[in-house]
């Protein structure tokens, strides 16, 4: 059955990816030198990122379980709703307009915010939203802003070009520890929320009505848990950019290991999405220093060929 | 004795349109109705009313004297239950677990079912007689198997008054049978009442206590299978031509098709 995962384990993996995370870097450091206080900032730095890549793997998977139960589509992931454009125009206009770098995350957070409610008031017109209906409009609104993007990128040459690259592709590089604070707070409450609805994502999974009839009220927890895995998503796409392939692959990776059942699922996507983010982000920065590979890229390399033999292996559907 | 169901002038439908006009129905308690009619003619509209799926434009629906729209979803849930005419899709369940979740109007969130929540489930699977696909996964069995899962999810639910939209409508005739006379038993055994949504006439003539002829939103005749399956009423609604023959099923209506064409 496969069905034998559980969290200790996979919390000690965690911690060993952590530890490691920590160790290794484009730098050779003994941990002695690590410690000492002459490389703090070298020390501080990689504690930052390793702390960004457990929010955000744990985030953005934690997103996609709940959006791809709530809309039973396997290729719902937490930029459905159009939160990466959205973060991304704001971005760029906060940089065409000269604002300040420091300003940048609250633009993008505000911009991520605006795209939901666009989407979200689009989807709901008459009455009871209807997952397509979402799923379109979260499209329609992506390629818009996107098409926006490019026309004010193109416009305003190489430097907001350069600027912009880290954000299309996602970096872990935070520079503020209060930042880091900032975000995890919709983060850790976003996941918590969700966790405690996993009994209802179960039923919302094989169909509204069927929910329904389990007496889940199936409408306003699904409006309400797709705002909630936005919002985490807003908060991340703000700092790290835009991290592909976790949110989308990860909860299915696990689904095929340790079933559907959502109150083992997110516990367990969680976890695992953040080693995996914690994984990748090691290899990023040490495969070819001191050039840094961005993140989406590395998800997406180590992610897809797991992917494939897991599935291959278990010879289940999806 | 309160009826256990009870509809009161009910109308209304989907996006302002109404579908039901002037519904009245009662099901007494231990009850087992049929709802018969062509396609369209809101059979399953009204079920929808029955769950709450839909709120009534106009008239209630009452389960046990008490207005549905007073009574908590969930709270309802624990009372009735429901089997629909598809098949649910989605993730990869096993039977148990899907089962499991007609506890669930009974559990707390993030409440773990206890043993006797596993207990009910798997007399539920007994019942069915899907207690053997206990731990395969649900997109493994067969449509007549899985409808069986299902009926044993809602009966997991332990509920007085069960709704079905059409059961068999995906099955052989030996499994229609298996699943009407299990019906039929839970009826007789434990006193569950039943609704349920039927095409086959000689099917619903066969199980149904009473049986309620519904044509274009208004229930067209209520009664016996004896009283309602007569040709003049069927060939009112159906406009279909018919032969019923009483002798061959024991005095139960038979309905016998006469072709157009020859």
């Amino acid at each position: 059955m496969g069905r034998r995962l559980n969290i200790p384990f996979l919390l000690l993996l965690l911690a060993a990816a952590v530890a490691a995370g920590i160790a290794l870097g484009p730098v050779h450091l003994s941990p002695a030198e690590l410690f000492s206080p002459r490389n703090r900032a070298i020390l501080n730095m990689r504690v930052l990122r390793v702390l960004t890549a457990v929010l955000a793997g744990g985030g953005l998977a934690v997103s996609g379980v709940a959006l791809q139960a709530i809309l039973r589509n396997p290729l719902a992931e937490p930029y459905l709703l159009g939160t990466s454009s959205g973060a991304g125009l704001a971005a760029v206009i906060a940089l065409v307009c000269g604002a300040a770098r420091l300003y940048l995350p609250l633009f993008a957070f505000g911009g991520a915010v605006a795209s939901i409610v666009i989407v979200y008031l689009l989807a709901c017109g008459a009455g009871r939203m209807q997952e397509k209906s979402l799923i379109l409009s979260g499209v329609i609104v992506s390629v818009a802003f996107s098409a926006v993007i490019v026309f004010l990128v193109s416009l305003s040459g190489e430097k907001v070009l350069h600027e912009m690259t880290w954000w299309l592709w996602g970096s872990l590089q935070v520079y503020d520890p209060k930042l880091i604070v900032l975000v995890s707070l919709p983060v850790i409450i976003g996941i918590a929320v969700i966790y405690f609805f996993s009994q209802d994502l179960n039923a919302l999974s094989i169909g509204e009505e069927e929910s329904m009839h389990l007496g889940i009220n199936a409408d306003r927890i699904k409006k309400f848990l797709i705002l909630v895995s936005a919002f985490i998503t807003a908060g991340l796409v703000c700092v790290c950019g835009i991290i592909g392939f976790v949110g989308l692959i990860v909860p299915h990776m696990m689904r095929l290991l340790a079933g559907p059942d959502h109150r083992r699922l997110i516990p367990l996507t969680c976890i695992a999405a953040a080693i995996f983010m914690v994984v990748c982000d090691i290899v990023s920065r040490t495969l070819f220093p001191p050039l840094e590979i961005p993140a989406g890229v590395i998800t997406a390399i180590i992610g897809a060929p797991v992917f494939i033999i897991l599935l291959k292996s278990k010879r289940r559907a999806l | 004795m309160t009826p256990v169901l009870e509809i009161e002038g009910l109308s209304g439908g989907y996006c302002g349109a109404d579908v039901l006009k002037d519904v009245n129905l009662k099901v007494e308690a231990g009850g087992f109705l049929g709802l018969i009619g062509p396609n369209g003619s809101g059979k399953t509209t009204l079920l929808r009313f029955c769950t709450r799926v839909l709120a009534p434009r106009k008239g209630v629906v009452r389960f046990h004297g008490r207005d549905i729209r007073g009574i908590g979803l969930k709270e309802l849930c624990r009372e009735t239950a429901f089997v629909s005419r598809d098949l649910p899709g989605g993730f990869s369940f096993t039977v148990m677990e899907m089962v499991l979740m007609g506890r669930i109007p009974h559990l707390a969130r993030l409440q773990r079912e206890s043993r006797r929540d596993i207990g009910i489930a798997e007399k539920a699977l007994e019942l069915t007689g899907t207690l053997e696909f206990r731990d395969k996964y649900i997109d493994e069995l067969s449509a007549g198997e899985r409808q069986r899962v299902m009926i044993a999810m809602a009966l997991a639910q332990e509920p007085r008054l069960l709704f079905l939209d059409e059961p068999t409508s995906h099955l052989d005739i030996g499994h229609q049978v298996q699943i009407m006379d299990l019906l039929k038993r839970l009826n007789r055994a434990s006193g569950l009442s039943v609704v349920m949504v039927m095409h086959d006439l000689n099917l619903a003539g066969t199980y149904c206590e009473r049986l309620a002829l519904m044509d274009n939103g208004r229930v067209f005749r209520e009664g016996t299978p004896q009283e309602v399956l007569t040709f003049r009423n069927i060939e009112a609604v159906y406009k279909t031509i018919v032969l019923v023959d009483a002798a061959a099923a024991g005095g139960k209506p038979h309905i016998i098709l006469v072709p157009g064409e020859k």
